[in-house]
Parts: C-alpha cells; sequence; structure tokens
C-alpha cells in the first residue's frame, strides 16, 4: 500500500483500491475522488473504495462518493465498495447508491 | 425504520449546513461544502450553485459538480426570467415544466445533456441573489414533496450565505470608496493649508517661505519625538497656519526696515490671538492647531505673551511651533538684521533651553541636525532649508554634540560621543 496526499491507495493489475478513512466526510474528502480520478485515469477498470476505517458517512461523504461514481461511469470502470458497516450499507441502499455499484 | 434514518440523515445535513454558512469565514469552501451537503443529503448525481449579478444580469457558477467543462459558467437572465423567479420565490421548478420561460429555452440543450431536473431560484429579501441547479437523484426516481421541502430550506441557508457574502461586499466596497473620500479630503485640506501659508509668508517679503519651514522644523521635532504619522502631520499643519493672524495686521508694520515701535509692536502682538480666532471654527483633523497659533509666542519662564503662560501651561503643539519659529527667525535675513551663524544659533538654543523653550525639544532638534550632518540619516532637510554652506560650516557637529551632553539632565538626552 503506498499514499498519495495522505490518501491510502493500493493496486493490483488493473483493479485500485482507494481507503475512504474519515476524511471522506469533510471536504479534504475531495481528495479521494481526486485521487479516484487519477486512478481512472491511470487505466483502473474496478474501482475499490474501502471502508474499513470509516465508521459513519455523512452529507459530505455521500456526495463524494457519487462523484467518484460519476468519474467511474464516464470512464466505464465499475465501482465496488468493500468492508462498509451494516448502518452504512442501510444509508446506501436508502438513498440508491447501491444502484450503482457492488457492496461487498 | 428507513424513513427514520432518512430523516437523521438529512436533519444531520440541515444542521450541519446552518453551521456551515453561519461560521465558516472562507466564501468559496462555504459554497463548496452546502453544495456537497445538499447533494448528499438526497444523492443528487450532480449540481451547481450560481450566484446572480444584478448589474450583468446573469448567473455565474459558483461551484459545480458532475457538470463537466463544457456546461457555461455564465448564464444571462432577461427581465422575464427575473420576474418569474421573483414570483417563484425559493420553491424548486421542475425544468421540464418551465420551457415557457426564455432563460429555459436559451439553455434547454445544456440543461438537458446534464440532466438538471429541478432549479431553485435563490431569493432572499425580495432579492435574486443566485440559483441551484440540481441533477436526477442516484435512486432514478422523481424529487418527492418531501425531497422539495428539504431543498428549498438548504436553498434558503445557502442564499442567505450568498447575500451575507454580497452585504460584506458592499460594505468593504463602501468602506473603500469611505477611505477614498477622506484621502481626497485630507489632500485638499493640507493643499488649503499650504495655500494659506503661501498667502500669509506674500505678506511679508522679508520672510517668504517662513511659514512652510516653521512646518517643515515642526515636523522634524515631532518625528524626533516619536510621534505617529497623524501626530507630524499635525504639528506640522499647526506650523503652516501658526502666523495666519498676520493677514490682518498692516503690511508696513510687518515690513518695517527698522525696529518697530512700542505701539506697533503692540499690534503685531495681536497676531496669535487673532489667528486663534480664525483657526478655531474650522473643523481641523488634528487637535490643538488653533492653540499652536495662539500660543506660539509664550516662552517657559512666563515672558512671552499673549498670556504670559509658563511651562506646563503652554500648550506642547505651541512649544514645538515656538522653538521651529525661533529657529527660523535666526537662520534667515530680516530687513533690520542679518540671519546669525550656525554656531551662533546653536548656541542660543542652548542657552535658552528651559528659559524661552522646552529642553527635551532642543534635544530632539539638534539630534535631528547632527543626524543629518553627521550621516545617520539620508534626508537632507535641513541642508534643503538653510543651505549646505550654512550647515556644513566647520565645528558644527563638535558644538551640537556639546550642546547634547550639556543640556539639562532632566531632558530625554543622550550622551553622544565626541570623538
Amino acid at each position: 500500500m503506498n499514499t498519495n496526499f495522505n490518501i491510502p491507495v493500493s493496486t493490483t493489475g488493473e483493479t485500485a483500491t482507494v481507503f475512504a478513512t474519515d476524511y471522506l466526510n469533510k471536504l479534504s474528502g475531495e481528495r479521494i475522488e481526486r485521487e479516484c480520478k487519477r486512478q481512472l485515469d491511470a487505466g483502473a477498470k474496478t474501482l475499490v473504495v474501502n471502508f474499513a476505517e470509516t465508521e459513519i458517512v455523512n452529507s459530505i461523504g455521500v456526495s463524494i462518493l457519487l462523484g467518484v461514481i460519476d468519474a467511474a461511469s464516464n470512464a466505464g470502470a465499475k465501482v465496488v465498495f468493500s468492508d462498509v458497516n451494516n448502518d452504512t450499507i442501510e444509508l446506501f441502499e436508502m438513498l440508491g447508491l447501491t444502484n450503482h455499484v457492488t457492496v461487498n | 425504520m428507513e424513513n427514520q434514518q432518512k430523516l437523521i440523515h438529512t436533519f444531520g445535513a440541515l444542521a450541519e449546513l446552518g453551521n456551515e454558512i453561519a461560521h465558516k469565514q472562507n466564501f468559496q469552501e462555504m459554497i463548496r461544502t452546502s453544495l456537497h451537503l445538499l447533494l448528499g443529503s438526497l444523492a443528487i448525481m450532480r449540481g451547481g450553485v450560481a450566484r446572480y449579478s444584478r448589474f450583468g444580469h446573469e448567473l455565474n457558477m459558483l461551484v459545480v459538480r458532475g457538470f463537466g467543462d463544457d456546461f457555461p459558467l455564465s448564464l444571462s437572465l432577461c427581465h422575464e426570467d427575473e420576474r418569474q423567479f421573483l414570483t417563484n420565490g425559493l420553491a424548486p421548478i421542475e425544468v421540464s415544466q418551465a420551457k415557457v420561460l426564455p432563460f429555459f429555452q436559451v439553455y434547454d440543450r445544456s440543461f438537458e445533456s446534464k440532466k438538471i431536473e429541478l432549479l431553485v431560484p435563490l431569493v432572499i429579501r425580495d432579492e435574486i441573489v443566485g440559483v441551484v441547479m440540481l441533477g436526477e437523484k442516484a435512486n432514478g426516481e422523481p424529487y418527492s414533496a418531501y425531497d422539495k421541502d428539504i431543498i428549498c430550506a438548504m436553498a434558503r441557508h445557502i442564499g442567505v450565505g450568498i447575500a451575507q457574502r454580497n452585504l460584506m461586499a458592499e460594505l468593504e466596497r463602501r468602506a473603500d470608496e469611505n477611505r477614498r473620500l477622506y484621502e481626497d479630503l485630507r489632500m485638499t485640506y493640507k493643499d488649503t493649508v499650504k495655500a494659506f501659508a503661501t498667502a500669509i509668508d506674500c505678506k511679508d517679503k522679508y520672510t517668504e517661505g517662513h511659514s512652510v519651514r516653521v512646518g517643515k522644523y515642526s515636523e522634524i521635532i515631532a518625528h524626533e519625538l516619536g510621534w505617529s504619522d497623524e501626530q507630524i502631520e499635525g504639528v506640522a499643519v499647526a506650523g503652516y497656519l501658526h502666523d495666519v493672524g498676520k493677514l490682518t495686521v498692516e503690511r508696513n508694520i510687518i515690513n518695517a526696515p527698522y525696529r518697530i515701535n512700542a505701539k506697533e509692536s503692540a499690534e503685531l502682538n495681536k497676531h496669535p490671538a487673532v489667528g486663534y480666532e480664525i483657526l478655531l471654527p474650522i473643523h481641523h483633523p488634528y487637535t490643538d492647531v488653533p492653540l499652536a497659533a495662539k500660543y506660539h509666542h509664550e516662552r517657559l519662564d512666563g515672558r512671552g505673551y499673549p498670556d504670559g503662560l509658563e511651562d506646563r501651561e503652554i500648550p506642547y503643539i505651541a512649544k514645538i511651533v515656538n522653538l521651529a519659529d525661533s529657529f527660523d527667525a535666526m537662520t534667515t535675513d530680516r530687513p533690520y538684521k542679518r540671519r546669525r551663524p550656525a554656531h551662533e544659533v546653536v548656541e542660543d538654543l542652548q542657552r535658552s533651553a528651559g528659559k524661552q523653550f522646552a529642553p527635551e525639544l532642543v534635544t530632539a532638534f539638534c539630534k535631528g541636525m547632527l543626524k543629518e550632518l553627521t550621516g545617520e540619516t539620508k534626508q537632507k532637510r535641513f541642508r534643503r532649508l538653510l543651505g549646505k554652506d550654512y550647515m556644513e560650516a566647520e565645528g558644527i557637529v563638535p558644538m551640537l554634540k556639546n550642546a547634547l551632553n550639556g543640556m539639562n539632565p532632566t531632558s530625554s538626552l543622550t550622551l553622544v560621543s565626541l570623538d
């Protein structure tokens, strides 16, 4: 795993995993979105957003994830949300984010 | 259960937005965060916030998400659009239902390509301050009445944020304008003061430039005393105007090529009080200017005029102008007397410290002179006012140092090395 602008990232083949951490819920979370776009520009076909260290996701976090989904859709890539806790899964389902991503 | 979670999520966003608008100092960050909160609260795929310029009749995009690079950064509104937006207020407008308005006809293609579904005019206190544009929801469902209520509440917050910013910008603009006006006023005042000084000096052919020089010497003394720029300006003005009362004294008395008699002297000695009367009704931006005119012939030992005041009774500004005035009298030719050499003048200042002049003022004045002669300051104020030869007369530097070291120890004296 390496970090780019403090955003932890790991890549395996055409899969890039970006770790959301708690940055996601602040304006600084835009760095996560930028990192995802960078990975898509670098040719990632699957973008995994890992929520292992993300306890809750607020509205800013949701907006940033929508930006990631939009960028991936434009790049023809798939988005996977991994290690998401149950409360957050419920939130994503309620808001319709799960229509656009795979959750595992 | 789902409804409850939805409520918690959206109200959390609303609370955060309120906090953001109330406390964020950076306007751009505030708007960016606000758009995130609005989009994230209902999972709206894309959106933007524009600020309205009522001068240009255009909406300028402040922040966009998901609109791409081809979306116009500035969108024009015609009067009909403005009228309709004002009538509509903060209620979200469904783009598909509003195509009769010119605005939607002009930008129809841009809205369609970005899937913009709702447009919320930000109307605050009957004024359009901007709009919020929103794309489709992530769940693909149409906007419900509940969604629109939430959007309306959040849009109001964003509108208030923009209105506050506009107000601040307007206040800053007016403050800038006031500062400029005040500067202009100050310049006009200074020019008037200088014109007055010239008028005063014109009356006396032998003392041409006297008032201006007294102003400059007063400035030097105040500078050496460590006064602020404004205080220095004030004392300079007092110097320029100290003899304004002479405008009422007959020209033949002022220009008499002999020592004037007692009657003429009594007439001339009225000029400080007359000057005070002239200057008193004027609203000066500095304090004590009229007092400097009234008391610039008072002496510390009480032998001055018009009131024979002593030391502490004499306004400080008048003491400064008195020293500057006397110095100029000693160092310029008069009809009945040639100017005195520099060493004599320095000796006289030293002798008169504590009698006619405040010792700390003589110290400050001599220090100013010494600094120029020893090159400690690059300014050439004394050389310009008195002439290079006069100022660089032999022996003047050690004499000034001696004078400074021999001054009353109770004054703000600094010992100066004679080496």
